[in-house]
């Protein structure tokens, strides 16, 4: 297998973009990737999508971008894993130039989730999880996130402070990216006064509606010098877990094992550990989230992840720096986009490009994509070339 | 050769609506509503309430109290009720499937207003003595509505009881029944409409006394029987005066009327309201009671039933939750405009 | 949801029909074809008792759209006394009862319909017990 690097990367901005369609969003995108890499042609492209049909009524999406991107009759895949659908794209993407089937690859991710109203757009996402067995009954996404959170606070003694810790870090950082949806600083105040979704998760807590598109391109490390003047960023690990469906179905609600296993995975294939990490986009959908993958993916102690955020310890110059893009939270959650948008955020980083919040010395980045209630993960490691 | 009760139960809903608090919307004056229907609060049903749940729930009730009975020998379940969640796809597919009593089981929904759970009873227990089956399961539940501002909407309450027949092991036997009836058109609903319609004080003399009288008193000769003879006497119950006037006016005491008579804190629970009467008697009756009872349901008609209750049922009255129980705790009263919300007398956007 | 989808799951959400794994005795709600525990594919019916203990709870405040007359309502992930564990809705709450370790119990109730004309949804919800 050989090894893979991203030359070049390309982000729509990320908000409630009425003139824009599911095709306009993704061939920006694309085409931004295209340019930056330098590229004449693509061999084969990825697209993540969690929900084209219920979105918008549009499935066949890998042949609808390929068209429309107009790159010729080249094979074109849609990947869907929920929420993590852009972390698929990129991973598919990265295996098919890695075992040499094809040189240059397009891996992209897009969602345009504001066509419909917000009781249909609760009604979608919950099919990321268990239809017959959560949904059905009544459930919805923060609901279950909200569950998790009761009973993190529960055993670990995680506060509603240190929830409301995360989106306020967030959109601090959001607020140094141009592209981010909502780029206002917020307090914790705010948070906690904000209305209740899903107790003990406030609206503040919980990642927006969001249309976007984010792509990459993907080529073989040894390849890269040549195709392109960019600095290249070399993916030197990859994981990709599952768990249980059902968020009840697991034996510890505060652990989410397939990003602990994504993650074991990816560590093992880079040769790297938890402390050589400098800078993690993570799936911050919800706070809870955050402050759980920080302890699954090895930053901090099980428990100990809310009192981290808490006393600074995740912000751009602490110990490790979380979504310095801002998050889900505050760049926005398209979600078929975010996997492949964090990717996006981490090579921006490397390349020393990342402006007023760049990560001083960021050589070795990490991203953690994961699909429903953490059903699917999907961790990539990328390193300066 | 004898049939009789093997197994009851009931259901009542949590939820209650004083009369004043109806009153006021209305601007009528609550003392006379109070005073003059004899009820100061009805049962509501949640919005996750029909007639389908808690006839499941009082069934299962009644299974609590008849272990020894295997649901797929049930031969035939009724429902009656005037409330029945479908106009057609019965109520009683339904809990047959949720007791597990299908397949080979006879299920038909009642219709006979405020008769029809002792209807089913009275068929349910003329196939088992008849022998054609093992065991026969009667439901009367509803989940009435009374058109707002409308003396009924006082009283239209919800609730729901079950009854399993058997030849054996009998909670209480069926000493004997009749039924009386006449085409008296003293309340009536039209399919589509949302609300029934009643002929004010023609439901009165010659329909509910009419009827409950005339039944009662050709049981008493069928049976040769008389008042003095039974400890517990339970009437149809729209309100709290009709069954205490009817129980008076045939012979019966205060006393005797009192155990069963549940109309002032529960409301007319319609086909469910001498069925849950009756439960109220079983749950604290001794060995050897007899029990009278009759029914009333507009249209008209009236199903009487002599009980005389069995040693078994000491053993029985504790393994499912009381009616009393479900009459006096756990209660969570409602204003009128959640109530309104609760039973959809709201309109909303389509 | 369809008619045929609701309807074939009537033995579950009407009865709690569990299934249990021949070989190492796990419980499972809904049931599977294979037991993801020994890798047995052998399972035998079951109905599950219908008590159990609150693992964790919320109340949703913005529902989805079959639920939207009914916000706020309280869900919980529910450990039945039999092993498996589902998510419920808790209806009939008093004050205090929404609690890790509360005890409940599960009772037969509507969950939701189809508009005015369409099915019903009949399913459980969880009471306190």
């Amino acid at each position: 297998m050989r090894d893979v690097a991203i030359i070049g990367v390309g982000l729509t901005k990320f908000g409630e973009l009425w003139e824009c369609t599911l095709r306009d969003l993704f061939v920006e995108a694309a085409l931004k990737a295209i340019d930056d890499a330098g590229v004449d042609h693509i061999d084969s492209m990825y697209v993540g999508c969690m929900s084209g049909g219920l979105f918008v009524g549009q499935e066949h999406i890998g042949a609808l971008m390929a068209d429309y991107l107009g790159q010729g009759p080249i094979p074109a895949s849609r990947v869907e894993s929920a929420c993590a659908s852009g972390g698929l794209a990129l991973k598919s993407g990265c295996i098919e130039v890695a075992s040499g089937l094809s040189d240059i690859v397009l891996v992209g991710g897009v969602e345009k989730m504001t066509d419909v109203g917000g009781d249909e757009c609760t009604y979608a996402l919950a099919t990321a999880s268990d239809q017959e067995w959560e949904a059905f009954n009544g459930i919805t996404f923060p609901g279950l996130y909200a569950m998790m959170a009761v009973a993190h606070m529960h055993k670990y003694g995680t506060t509603a402070r240190q929830l409301a810790s995360v989106p306020v870090k967030n959109h601090d950082n959001g607020s140094k990216n141009p592209t981010a949806q909502f780029p206002q600083k917020i307090t914790i105040e705010d948070v906690l006064e904000s209305v209740m979704v899903a107790d003990p998760l406030h609206i503040l807590d919980c990642s927006p509606v969001t249309d976007g598109a984010a792509a990459a391109i993907v080529v073989p490390a040894d390849l890269a010098k040549k195709l392109s003047k960019k600095m290249p960023v070399k993916i030197i690990g990859m994981g990709h877990a599952t768990d249980t469906i059902a968020l009840h179905s697991r034996p510890d609600i505060t652990t989410l094992g397939a990003v602990v296993k994504a993650a074991a995975n990816a560590y093992k294939m880079s040769g790297k550990g938890p402390k050589d990490i400098q800078l993690c986009e993570v799936h911050d959908c919800f706070s809870i989230a955050e402050i759980m993958v920080t302890e699954d993916l090895g930053f901090f102690e099980k428990g100990k992840g809310g009192p981290a955020v808490e006393k600074g310890e995740t912000r751009i110059g602490g110990k490790i720096a979380i979504n310095t893009s801002g998050g889900l939270k505050s760049k926005g959650h398209p979600v078929g986009a975010s996997g492949v948008a964090q990717a996006v955020e981490i090579v921006t980083q490397l390349r020393g490009e990342a402006g007023d919040r760049q990560v001083k010395g960021a050589r070795i980045g990490m991203t953690e994509n994961m699909g429903g209630t953490g059903a699917s993960a999907i961790v990539h490691i990328m390193e300066v070339m | 050769m004898s049939v009789g009760i093997v197994g009851y139960g009931a259901c009542i809903p949590r939820n209650r609506i004083k009369v004043e608090e109806i009153a006021k919307v209305w601007g009528a004056d609550a003392p006379s509503y109070k005073k003059g229907l004899e009820l100061r609060e009805k049962s509501v049903p949640s919005p996750d309430q029909d007639v389908i749940t808690l006839s499941v729930e009082a069934a299962r009730n009644a299974l609590l109290r008849a272990e020894h009975v295997d649901p797929t020998e049930i031969g035939a379940l009724y429902v009656g009720s005037e409330s029945h969640p479908y106009a057609v796809k019965p109520t009683g597919t339904v809990v047959a499937e949720a007791i597990g009593a299908v397949p080979m089981c006879h299920v038909a929904d009642l219709e006979f207003a405020c008769k029809a759970g002792s209807e089913g009873m009275f068929i349910a227990s003329q196939l088992v003595l008849a022998g054609s089956m093992k065991y026969a399961m009667a439901i009367g539940a509803d989940t009435s509505q009374g058109a707002p501002g409308d003396a009924l909407e006082y009283s239209a309450s919800a609730g729901a009881a079950a009854y399993i027949f058997g030849k054996d092991k009998l909670l209480a036997e069926l000493l004997d029944s009749c039924s009386y009836m006449t085409d008296t058109p003293d309340f009536w609903r039209r399919e589509y409409q949302h609300y029934p319609l009643h002929a004010g004080r023609f439901t009165g003399e010659p329909a509910y006394f009419e009827h409950t009288l005339g039944a009662s008193k050709a049981m008493f000769k069928k049976a040769g029987a008389k008042p003095a003879d039974f400890d517990f006497a339970v009437f149809h119950q729209p309100n709290g005066k009709f069954p205490m006037r009817a129980g008076k006016m045939l012979g019966f005491k205060r006393e005797q009327i009192l155990t069963g008579w549940l109309v002032p804190q529960l409301g007319n629970t319609y086909s469910g309201a001498s069925p849950l009467g009756l439960t109220a008697v079983l749950d604290v009756a001794k060995p050897g009671n007899k029990v009278f009872m009759c029914s009333y349901g507009s249209g008209s008609g009236s199903d009487a039933f002599i009980w005389k209750v069995g040693d078994r049922i000491l053993e029985v009255q504790d393994k499912a939750v009381k009616t009393r129980q479900m009459l006096d705790e756990n209660l969570r009263y409602l204003e009128y405009g959640e109530y309104a919300k609760f039973r959809r007398k709201i309109l909303k956007a389509e | 949801m369809s008619s045929p989808r609701n309807w074939r799951e009537y033995p579950r959400r009407y009865r709690y029909e569990a299934a249990v794994c021949k070989k190492c005795g796990k419980w499972f709600f809904p049931q599977r074809l294979v037991c993801d525990s020994c890798g047995h594919r052998e399972f035998e019916p079951k109905r599950m008792k219908r008590t159990g203990t609150i693992v964790t709870h919320t109340i949703i405040r913005t529902p989805a759209k079959p639920f939207a007359d009914q916000a706020p309502y309280a869900m919980a992930i529910v450990q039945m006394d039999d092993g498996p564990r589902l998510t419920t809705q808790v209806v009939d709450l008093n004050e205090g009862q929404l609690k890790i370790g509360q005890k409940v119990r599960l009772e037969f109730r509507k969950v939701n319909e189809e508009g005015k004309s369409g099915i019903i949804h009949y399913g459980y919800k969880a009471v306190p017990a």
